[in-house]
């Protein structure tokens, strides 16, 4: 993991525009800033855009206007063979986990760590360490298909990390989980902030923000950032 | 090359059934294409090697009062155009009384002989390594000098040699048409298949992928895929070649020079499976490539 001088900014938005096609913009004039080592809640109702900003994080999309600034590094002025540099320092948690349904949860975890070429006796040594960190130790050769919802959910934050980003996005990660697993995924959030992950999870349960209320928020409406509480020191 | 660990499902595609019959296929007939290319190259350096060395030209008599003057003006005239031609190093013409004693042995030594028209010849000897067009000097001797012309057996080989190489161009073409039939084939597999893992591709290219990482993984499998056809082609290839050869061995004999395929010729057809695949497997990565390009 990279060390970086806490409240240095890790990305950054400058009245950043995004429309999907001739659409309306989904994304309007959105300005902040995330400094490294943070821990953020990103949320608004549904359709607000929570996962469209995301996206931008993660360069699934360039926006159509304004500026991003991820790792120092104005992606615009990027060139295109040096973006899977970035791309590798960030693990994203999709809404939909987009797993690969042909691979076992071991093959599936692993992938970050093939593109990057790591040689196959580091990944049998700590991939399956992870799983079972994530309490899947049994289901080393599982496929997707024959794992419940929370199951697949921890694979798939299982491969988000993996890599030790220094950015960690994560899309409705509790979505799909007891109150009990959404705490526990919370609290693994957490262990990993406090290693320097800089972290944002995008919800809409308003309970959990509730619960952790000690967190900062970027609040989304409409396409705009409305709000943004800032942070303060756990009670 | 095969072993290689791959994060993609290519196995199950549609590709995969029908590439390699397509390549077996365009590697059958590229087979034939290429042994009749030897095979003629065969014939035409037997062909090449008959025409070379020399070359006789016959200038007929001339009619009227001064009939022997006149002919040898003619003789003159048609040494002057061989030695101006590339390539020829030696003109010489025989005069009546040689032409006399080469034909004495058909015609006797008679005086009677004397008095006849008889026609004269030229001996030329030409560089061996310099391919000369006959068909073309023929028509310049004849044009410039009235009654002489080449000798017309080798004209004619001449000919045939000029036909024998516009075969060989077309074979050569041939082979070019198939290998871009089965380039296109295999941009046409290769995008069906991305559009089948867009969702995988995806994922791999949002995780921090290369685009060669998984443009390597589509080559890899297309030069499996070629491999697998050329071999069944060439698998094809060879036991019909060997029967053409075969009846053709029986049919030999007088004009036909043979028709048997060189070494050479049967080491560039057992590497047509390896050239289909290495062109396979370049295409698929650069048609990977390239629609990769236009992800973010
Ligand atoms: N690929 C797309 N093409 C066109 N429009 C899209 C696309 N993805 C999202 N949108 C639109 O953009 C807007 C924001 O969608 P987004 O998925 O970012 O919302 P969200 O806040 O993540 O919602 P949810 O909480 O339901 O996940 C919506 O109006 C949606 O219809
Ligand atoms: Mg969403």
């Amino acid at each position: 993991m990279r060390h970086r001088p806490r409240g240095e900014n890790i990305i950054r938005f400058d009245s950043v525009g995004l429309r999907y096609g001739l659409g309306p913009e989904v994304l309007q004039d959105v300005t902040f800033a995330l400094p490294s080592g943070s821990f953020h809640f990103l949320t608004g109702p549904s359709g607000a855009g929570k996962s469209s900003l995301l996206r931008l994080m993660y360069l699934g999309l360039r926006p159509t206007r304004g500026r991003v600034v991820l790792f120092d590094r104005d992606i615009a002025t990027t060139k295109r063979y040096e973006l899977p540099a970035l791309r590798r320092r960030i693990g994203v948690v999709f809404q939909d986990f987009r797993l690969l349904d042909h691979l076992t949860a071991l093959d599936n975890v692993a992938l970050p760590l093939r593109v990057r070429g790591v040689r196959e006796s580091e990944i049998q040594k700590h991939v399956p360490e992870l799983l079972s960190w994530v309490g899947l130790a049994d289901h080393l050769g599982a496929k997707p298909s024959t794992l419940s919802g929370g199951q697949k959910q921890r694979v798939a934050i299982a491969r988000a990390v993996i890599g030790r980003p220094d950015l960690l996005l994560a899309d409705e990660p509790t979505g799909n989980v007891d109150d009990t697993i959404a705490m526990r995924l919370m609290y693994l959030f957490e262990e990993l902030n406090k290693l320097g992950t800089t972290i944002v999870v995008a919800t809409h349960n308003e309970l959990l923000v509730r619960r952790f209320a000690h967190l900062p928020r970027v609040h989304i409406e409409h396409g705009m950032v409305t709000k943004l509480r800032e942070q303060t020191e756990p009670e | 090359m095969f072993g290689r660990h791959s994060d993609l499902p290519l196995t199950g595609d549609a590709t995969s059934r029908f590439l390699p019959w397509l390549v077996a296929l365009m590697v059958f007939m590229a087979s034939m294409a290429v042994a009749g290319a030897f095979v003629i190259s065969g014939i035409i350096d037997r062909w090449d090697h008959d025409v070379s060395g020399t070359l006789t030209v016959q200038v007929l008599p001339a009619g009227g009062d001064h009939a022997e003057a006149a002919t040898d003006e003619r003789v003159r005239l048609a040494v002057e155009v061989m030695r101006k031609v590339p390539g020829v190093l030696m003109v010489k013409a025989f005069d009546k009384k040689r032409t006399l004693a080469l034909l004495e042995p058909w015609l006797g030594g008679t005086d009677v002989v004397q008095d006849l028209p008889l026609p004269r010849l030229i001996d030329v000897t030409v560089d061996s390594s310099i391919r000369l067009d006959l068909a073309e000097i023929s028509e310049r001797l004849s044009h410039a000098v009235p009654g002489a012309s080449l000798d017309d057996h080798r004209v004619w080989l001449s000919r045939l040699i000029n036909l024998s190489r516009t075969m060989q161009w077309l074979a050569v073409v041939v082979v070019l048409l198939i290998g871009a039939v089965t380039s296109a084939t295999v941009v046409y597999g290769t995008r069906t298949g991305m559009a089948v893992h867009h969702g995988i591709i995806e994922v791999l290219h949002l995780i921090g992928a290369h685009d060669d990482y998984i443009a390597r993984q589509f080559a890899d499998r297309a030069f499996a895929l070629g491999i697998a056809g050329g071999l069944m082609g060439l698998g094809m290839a060879i036991p019909a070649l060997t029967a053409i050869g075969w009846a053709a061995r029986r049919l030999e004999g007088g004009f036909l020079p043979s028709l048997s395929l060189s070494i050479l010729g049967y080491v560039s057809i057992g590497l047509l499976p390896l050239l289909a695949a290495g062109l396979s497997m370049l295409t698929a990565r650069l048609t990977v490539h390239g629609t990769l390009s236009r992800m973010p």
